[in-house]
């Protein structure tokens, strides 16, 4: 009996544990999914000031400005639809350039500008980021066609 | 010539397998010893074979033989030899070459070596080893064939992936697979003793050693993983919760969970269906992490090519081993007789505690990595990134270093709370010293993971010494030094972490030569920037001097061009100090003749793969030590016998 009464418990705090674990797992791919903004979803439902976002889009052309500084640049990102404007201070990938994709890792200012902390570009020809997958962007109307 | 042996070879080394399944089956089933004195033959031959394969498709490599179709996509004449060599595993079917050698190998091994366990049961866990390679020559010889011809015979080769040239190629995925195949044999371990019904404590004593290799060489795999992506990535991170990372922590996470319960089980004959279902789970994870990587359908580094026959084909096979292995498992451990029952304080519910924590981290990293599959499916793109990871696997994975600190502290059987805190008492103080000192100097300036990091590093790695506290340290068993020291690498490694991302410092900046740049104490020289040339690059090379008070080291950042494939690598520049490493990357030329210049001081930064280190020699620690201790006792017995007699 006492035996089955401390399997009992043991049974019991593993049962806790998986439920919390699981609550854990729940309201962090929830945040997560929240996670990635496209410029259109920015506009339509607006991101507070601050809040930890992915932006993902075509870096716009003729957007590409870099600050005195050296280290510093400002760009457009656009999905076809909105544009919002960037920033990021830091060695930019090499496969960062105006016209192709772009996942930035940051948060809005106050003024509405984003302030990329990261910026994942496809790191070779073969890598395209996942939420950017089936986005083409067209070189002569400076248009990107989504298909989501 | 050689391709064509090479070919020959895999197609008489899966021959042999099926041969060993059924020599196993039918020798076991009908009772009929001539048919199973044939078996262990038969998983040597195909250990000698899967190697033979593998060094020829090294010497195609070696060779730079462009009539060979993966010579061709993988590599190139004017590469340097350690890149040729190393190059045939870089690449889809190379590495799943070295996966059917690792496990052919690993068959011999368990055919040669293993002496401890019933014959009954090493047969079928021998059969159980055919099984499952079976499935991968399978794979190997008609959807991944390494050494298919092409025809004509290009003038020369594509090329090797530029991130992948560097000597890491040649130790990290070797290692790794080393462990991860190497769980293999726990799981016909596990089918072996479900099929013969033998589950006890000898059964374990049997498998430990199995286990804990793969798991010494799984660790340091990932380590040196982690160490060639940190250095070579030049983004100053050390672990990117990529889904190939992932693919490597969580198998690394259920040997190590399996590692504690076997121990359970061969020294208290208790968790007997658990430890079981553990050894099939950590292979299981081996295998979806491979479906992973080498399906191609996440986005990675690894994924090295994306062919869709090949994914349904490892789909294919994960279910069918997978399921048979549960449904065997359903079938059978009803069978098994309970095991022993234990109190609730006592060093058995903390082995529990343990295994569940590092299975709910299992659990989570597996939705995590799975969720945007299944997100997908339902026609929504998500990723799921490093926040989640964070903030998922930082609080359990400390939660677990606190149960590791109490686990080697409490005995046996049944134990008292009270005692067992009272042998805590001292690094609870030196918790608390430290919670208070970082709250005074640090408070505001690091977040809640670093600061409790830091807490549990310190209080952990001195409470992980508290096992050798007044002992007698000449006849403290070698084993025991083994934990001692892996557990103490945890902490140290965790040390590591806490300071790389509470004390960092880094600094941004577009510098001429003759520029002088000061940070974190340290002062940088930049002094010229000047062209270089390598065997298959060319490079723009920094000159920079770095001092500290003291005398100055010239270094030298690079931005690397390869021509084939057209590649620009960075590479960065580290300086080794024992209280941290400076890092510094050399970025893009801009206006006014200015280099961008990137620069980390990282604090303590090598702890983690320094502990990595120890826990993997704390494995083999107590692996020789255990194996020792098994010889001296039979020497003794043989001893006492002779006398006897």
């Amino acid at each position: 009996m006492k035996a089955k009464h401390q399997r009992l418990i043991l049974a019991l705090a593993a049962l806790v544990a998986l439920i919390g674990a699981g609550l854990l797992a729940a309201s962090a791919l929830k945040d997560e999914a929240a996670y990635f903004y496209a410029p259109n979803d920015v506009k339509t439902k607006g991101v507070e000031p601050g809040k930890a976002i992915r932006l993902g889009g075509m870096v716009v052309k003729n957007s590409l400005k870099r600050a005195p500084d050296g280290v510093t640049i400002h760009f457009n990102v656009s999905d076809g639809k909105a544009t919002v404007p960037a920033t990021f201070s830091g060695i930019a990938p090499d496969l960062f350039k105006e016209g192709s994709g772009v996942v930035a890792e940051g948060s809005f200012d106050a003024k509405g500008t984003f302030i990329a902390t990261n910026l994942l570009a496809k790191h070779d020809e073969r890598y395209m980021p996942r939420e950017l997958e089936g986005m083409n962007y067209n070189e002569t109307t400076h248009e990107m066609k989504a298909e989501r | 010539m050689i391709a064509e042996t090479g070919l020959a070879a895999l197609w008489l080394a899966a021959a042999l397998a099926l041969l060993q399944l059924i020599l196993a089956f039918a020798g076991l089933k009908g009772g009929k010893p001539e048919l199973l004195a044939a078996v262990r033959p038969a998983a040597v031959a195909q250990g000698v074979l899967t190697a033979i394969a593998f060094a020829l498709l090294v010497t195609l490599f070696l060779r730079s033989d462009m009539s060979v179709l993966l010579v061709v996509t993988n590599s190139h004449s004017m590469k340097p030899w350690l890149y040729k060599f190393a190059g045939a595993w870089g690449n889809h079917e190379g590495s799943m070459l070295l996966w059917v050698t690792v496990m052919g190998m690993a068959g011999a091994a368990v055919a040669l070596f293993e002496r401890a366990l019933r014959r009954d049961t090493h047969m079928a866990t021998l059969g159980g080893q055919a099984a499952i390679s079976l499935g991968f020559y399978a794979f190997l010889l008609f959807s991944s064939n390494p050494f298919a011809r092409i025809d004509p015979a290009p003038a020369d080769g594509q090329g090797l992936n530029p991130l992948l040239q560097d000597p890491g190629l040649a130790f990290h995925p070797p290692t790794l697979y080393l462990g991860y195949v190497g769980l293999s044999v726990a799981f016909s371990f596990a089918i072996g003793a479900l099929l013969t019904r033998q589950v006890d404590a000898a059964f374990a004593r049997a498998m430990r050693p199995w286990v804990l290799a793969a798991w010494v060489l799984l660790t340091l795999g990932i380590t040196a993983g982690s160490y060639w992506a940190y250095y070579e990535l030049g983004w100053g991170g050390w672990w990117f919760w990529d889904p190939v990372e992932n693919a490597s922590l969580m198998p690394w996470l259920a040997a190590t969970a399996l590692l504690h319960s076997v121990t359970v089980l061969a020294t208290r004959d208790a968790l007997r269906a658990w430890t079981i279902m553990l050894a099939v789970v950590a292979f299981s994870m081996s295998m979806v992490g491979t479906f992973l990587v080498r399906s191609g359908i996440l986005t990675s580094v690894h994924a090295f090519a994306v062919d869709p026959t090949r994914g349904s084909f490892i789909l294919a096979l994960l279910a069918l081993y997978i399921g048979g292995a549960l449904a065997l498992f359903g079938w059978r451990i009803g069978s098994v007789r309970e095991g022993a029952p234990f109190e609730l304080v006592s060093r058995e519910t903390m082995l529990v505690v343990n295994n569940l924590l590092l299975t709910v981290i299992l659990g989570l990293v597996l939705i995590g990595t799975l969720y945007p599959l299944m997100t997908e499916a339902f026609g929504h793109k998500v990723s799921v990134g490093a926040p989640y990871f964070d903030r998922i696997a930082g609080p359990i994975a400390l939660a677990l270093m606190v149960a590791m600190a109490a686990g080697p502290l409490t005995r046996w059987r049944k134990d008292r709370a009270r005692l067992v805190g009272k042998r805590l008492l001292i690094p609870a103080a030196i918790a608390l010293i430290v919670a208070i000192s970082l709250s005074v100097f640090a408070l505001g300036r690091i977040g809640i993971l670093p600061f409790l990091g830091l807490v549990i590093a310190l209080s952990v790695g001195v409470a992980s010494l508290a096992p050798l506290w007044k002992r007698n340290l000449r006849r403290t068993p070698l084993f025991t030094y083994g934990m001692v020291i892996a557990h103490l690498g945890c902490a140290v490694s965790l040390a590591g972490m806490a300071c790389d991302s509470a004390f960092t410092v880094e600094k941004l900046v577009a510098a001429r030569p003759g520029d002088t740049i000061q940070t974190a104490g340290w002062t940088l020289h930049f002094r010229k920037i000047a062209p270089l040339a390598g065997d298959n690059w060319t490079a723009l090379q920094a000159d920079i001097d770095v001092s500290r008070g003291g005398g100055s080291v010239l270094i030298h950042p690079q931005s690397r061009f390869f021509a084939s494939p057209p590649t620009t690598t960075s590479e960065a520049a580290l300086l080794t100090r024992w209280n941290g490493q400076l890092y510094v990357v050399l970025g893009e030329e801009v206006e006014g003749g200015r280099w961008q210049l990137r620069v980390w001081w990282k604090p303590f930064v090598t702890l983690i793969w320094l502990g990595g280190v120890m826990i993997a020699l704390g494995g083999a620690m107590a692996l020789v030590g255990r194996e020792r201790r098994g010889w001296l006792m039979k020497w003794r017995a043989r001893k006492a016998t002779e006398v006897a007699a």
